[in-house]
């Protein structure tokens, strides 16, 4: 639960809530069919010096889609750990279809039919699907023929479209995640656990994936769902359990329940929302780009006639599927490729040439897509992550010696302002939560007083707590007149944050919006590239067509 | 906080005690194998160790050994594999040797000209190693394969009378080096003499300790080490830092055979040690790459070396010796790995009790700082 200028709002008395904040099953529960797949009463695990878990209680009932929501920390990887027999609870029971188990290990777990498809896919790229369906599983059905006609059989069950004798490197994301969950199913699994399984797919995918859930559901199966995505669990879950703390905090039924009350049970406080109050863009161009054009090794265009304009105290947030040209737009920004052609400005020079140490040390900050390559040092302590990007500015360095103290000092400084919760600034970045990590990334970042922030998905796989005070923070330096280009997946986020809107779709911006009228569905149609030019929150679509074709040029001129 | 400090230390013990726990098992149990004592051989060892001439012998065989671990331990850290130290350190040495016999300056030049000499020949014979890597993309570590055998060509080719070469006898040398050259060792009367370079060695290692830690390019070479893709986010040109680390490393193990050049053999000759390039690898190894690590991997190897051949009077084979460094090696890949795995997790285990329990440095300082808005 995040401490300081959130921790000031009262939670909504219980009466004017609809969320029942007890452990009990929700009262709709007995109004359907009430089998039980799996019951946990009473769990408590205790780590030397802490409780992880304490007094948990969750129900799944058979055939419905059971959400586990928290924030990160919270308990929720340890519980389901304990359900999978990867650890064994204090104290407490586990009861499978009514009978008592005691797992010892997954194999267990498996045997009671209870499967788990993990948050990063354990899957060899080299071999086929039906290789590593049946690796591990060579008992069940053989390697050959038996084993094909089964992963058929489930696949056409459960609509999965998973073709057995494709690599697994040619498949997508959103194809290695259901390969997963056909093994799961193929070693014979009744409980499916799915920990995270839209933190890695586009709006369309996961709206697949949940036609995929409510296929199993309909075939009497049961899935666990764990999810930060309040939004998708209200409209997939039957059920929904909060944990907080450790310990199971309530219960809701999605219908009557919305996203900020599910949040705010799960947070113990009100939240903020990502919307900026008042407009702060000046007309004081920070970073132009005109016409960048990046051509992959074969002569490809991975970005093309890219151009605009962010000003003092603007935020342009960029929408897009993943892998439309976000991560080289941020890699031709931050200096790690050099642009074919076009020209990038930062205030009144031109930096196209620079190389990215010069362009951090003039005012660029770089929160990266994916901290762990690009953000951290994992097995550094804290205070020389602190300096990682900023060796050769104040506090970190003198000259060309490195300054340890100032270094510490300042990453105390950082850990307490920007709430990143550790023990002390020695230990290893690795041992943070990802929540903790971008915290720390973001202070870093923002300590030397960016110009220009590039912010490629800057909360990813982060609670709600932590969410909320990075928008915050990126809020406040807009004030103080950062210019920002918002890179995310969270169209919700995107729409809040953002002054200003660009469509990304095959390395081009196609397309423009005003974020306060459109919808997140309009947003999203553009990103397969279905629309172009200027959105219009518009009640027909015949006016919209009308309208493109009218305003196609205006976007430029518009961000100029 | 000191809790985590105290733990660092401990964790970086662990490994090479386990290491060598293990090896002496090992050992002793190929000593039963082979129907010999498995404890006697080890005492003989120790006991030479208590001598004081054997005690010069393996401290001045440790300052070589250290240098040229030195030159492996940069590479490693920043993940470059430089196996061409032996071929670096020898033509160093030659180079050196050749200078040496042929240019006669005062002391006060002559001897800065000779370790430069060595420095830029081992700089430039792994430089050619980091060219390729950077602009053809060849594995350093095929290169320096190769360049290692190339050397050995080279010097058997410098050795020819009509080259460089001087022929004593039987023995090839590159003829005697003028005395202003020479460096006095550190006299020790019936026990010997102590290397004047062994200064050196320590003079390096504490170089390399300042600029790892305490320059910002130290601190560039080990993000790059730890992690290629957050180092080249943070601004380091990956391909500069290759190259850099490279010459870096090339440069100092030149250097790993001045000790006994200019304080003893005073002339490169076939009888000069070879293969002190590859004891280097496992002597950085078995120090984790740390400079006083390393100071007590090549004491110990030195030690195994020198007091070995005391073995051969009462019945034992000397090789003994080199069956444990083998060991040391394997079982200090394993072990490192695993208390290192172990370490991280268990850190991430306590981070996680220490903030469940409300230890979360700067929460006083939370509450006192919205108070005051």
């Amino acid at each position: 639960m995040p401490k300081g200028r959130y921790a000031r709002r009262r939670p909504p008395s219980p009466g004017e809530c609809v969320i029942n904040a007890s452990s009990s099953p929700p009262a709709g529960a007995a109004v359907h069919k009430t089998v039980t797949a799996v019951e946990l009463a009473g769990i408590t695990k205790r780590f030397p010096g802490v409780v992880a878990n304490h007094d948990i209680h969750l129900t799944v009932r058979k055939g419905t889609v059971h959400a586990l929501v928290g924030e990160n920390g919270a308990g929720k990887s340890t519980l389901m750990k304990i359900l999978y027999g990867m650890q064994k609870p204090d104290e407490g029971t586990i009861t499978v279809h009514g009978e008592q188990v005691n797992f010892s290990s997954p194999a267990d777990a498996i045997a009671r039919g209870i499967g788990m498809v993990h948050q990063h896919f354990m899957l060899a790229d080299n071999l086929t699907v039906l290789e590593n369906v049946v690796l591990g599983s060579e008992k069940l059905h053989g390697i050959g023929g038996k084993a094909r006609r089964r992963i058929k059989e489930l696949s056409e069950r459960y609509g999965l479209e998973v073709r057995p004798d494709v690599l697994v490197e040619e498949l997508g994301v959103a194809a290695r995640q259901r390969v997963e969950i056909l093994k799961v199913l193929y070693r014979g699994a009744t409980t499916l656990i799915l920990d995270e399984p839209t933190a890695v797919l586009v709006p369309q995918e996961v709206d697949a994936l949940f036609d995929n859930l409510r296929e199993l559901k309909a075939e009497g199966l049961s899935v666990i769902f764990i999810s930060h995505k309040l939004g998708e669990v209200l409209s997939v879950a039957d059920d929904i359990t909060v944990i907080r703390r450790g310990t199971t905090v309530g219960t809701a039924v999605p219908s009557e329940t919305t996203p900020r009350q599910l949040a705010e049970l799960m947070v113990g406080s009100e939240l903020p929302t990502p919307e900026t109050a008042e407009s702060t863009v000046t007309d004081r161009p920070v970073i132009t780009v005109d016409k960048l054009r990046l051509a992959a090794p074969g002569g490809k265009a991975l970005l093309d006639d890219i151009s605009f304009t962010i000003h003092e105290g603007e935020i342009l947030g960029i929408a897009g599927v993943e892998g439309n040209g976000q991560t080289e737009l941020v890699d031709a920004l931050i200096g790690l490729r050099h642009a074919d052609s076009g020209v990038i400005r930062l205030a009144d020079e031109d930096i196209t040439a620079w190389a990215t140490r010069k362009r951090r040390e003039e005012g660029i900050g770089y929160i990266p897509e994916d901290r762990h390559r690009h953000g951290l040092l994992l097995e550094a302590p804290l205070w020389e992550n602190r300096i990682l990007g900023h060796v050769t500015e104040k506090p970190n360095a003198k000259g060309v010696w490195l300054d340890p103290k100032a270094a510490q000092e300042d990453t105390r400084r950082i850990v307490t302002e920007y709430d990143v919760r550790t023990p002390g600034i020695d230990v290893t970045a690795a041992s943070l939560s990802g929540g903790n990590q971008q915290k720390l990334i973001v202070g870093r970042e923002m300590s030397h007083k960016p110009r220009f922030l590039i912010a490629a998905h800057p909360t990813r796989g982060v609670d709600v707590g932590a969410q909320a005070a990075i928008w915050d923070h990126i809020r406040e330096a807009r004030r103080e007149g950062l210019a920002v280009l918002l890179i995310s997946a969270d169209l919700d986020e995107l729409i809040g944050l953002s002054d200003t809107l660009r469509v990304i779709y095959d390395g081009k911006l196609v397309a423009d919006a005003d974020p306060a009228t459109i919808t997140p569905e309009e947003l999203g149609t553009a990103m397969t590239g279905a629309a172009e030019g200027h959105l219009e929150h518009e009640e027909t679509p015949a006016e919209t067509q009308a309208d493109v074709s009218k305003s196609a040029e205006s976007p430029e001129d518009e961000a100029r | 906080m000191k809790k985590f400090d105290k733990e660092r230390v401990l964790l970086a013990v662990a490994g090479p005690v386990i290491a060598l726990a293990v090896a002496f098992v090992l050992s002793a149990i190929v000593l039963i194998a082979s129907g010999k004592n498995p404890v006697e051989p080890f005492a003989l060892m120790f006991e030479q160790a208590g001598y004081a001439d054997v005690q010069v012998l393996i401290l001045n065989q440790a300052s070589m050994y250290y240098i040229a671990a030195l030159a492996v331990a940069i590479g490693f850290r920043m993940n470059l594999f430089n196996i061409g130290v032996d071929g670096q350190y020898q033509l160093g040495a030659m180079m050196a040797a050749i200078v040496g016999a042929h240019a006669s300056l005062p002391a006060f030049l002559q001897v800065p000209l000779l370790l430069l000499t060595a420095v830029f020949t081992g700089a430039f014979w792994a430089g050619i190693a980091g060219f390729l890597k950077v602009t053809r993309g060849v594995s350093e570590v095929v290169a320096t394969i190769m360049l290692n055998a190339i050397a050995t060509s080279l010097i058997v080719y410098m050795w020819k009378p009509d080259v460089f070469g001087v022929k004593i006898g039987n023995n090839s040398t590159t003829g005697e080096m003028h005395e202003s050259g020479w460096i006095p060792g550190i006299d020790l009367g019936a026990a010997g003499e102590i290397y004047g370079l062994v200064i050196l060695a320590v003079l390096l290692g504490i170089g390399y300790w300042v600029t790892l830690n305490r320059t910002r390019f130290g601190f560039d070479l080990r993000a790059s080490g730890a992690s290629s893709s957050a180092a080249a986010a943070s601004g380091v040109d990956p391909k500069r830092m290759v190259l850099t680390a490279m010459l870096l490393s090339g440069a100092i193990a030149g250097l790993a055979g001045l000790p006994i050049l200019l304080g003893d053999s005073h002339t490169y000759n076939l009888n000069f040690p070879t293969g002190i390039g590859f004891l280097g690898i496992g002597i950085a190894l078995l120090g984790r790459n740390s400079p006083v690590g390393i100071v007590f991997a090549a004491l110990l190897w030195a030690w195994l070396d020198k007091a070995s051949p005391e073995l051969d009077f009462h019945g034992y084979d000397k090789e003994i010796a080199v069956i444990m460094q083998g060991l040391i090696v394997l079982s200090v890949v394993v072990s490192y790995e695993a208390v290192r795995e172990w370490g991280l997790r268990r850190q991430q285990r306590r981070v996680g009790a220490e903030l469940a329990a409300g230890h979360v440095l700067g929460a006083n300082n939370t509450t006192k700082e919205v108070a005051g808005r």
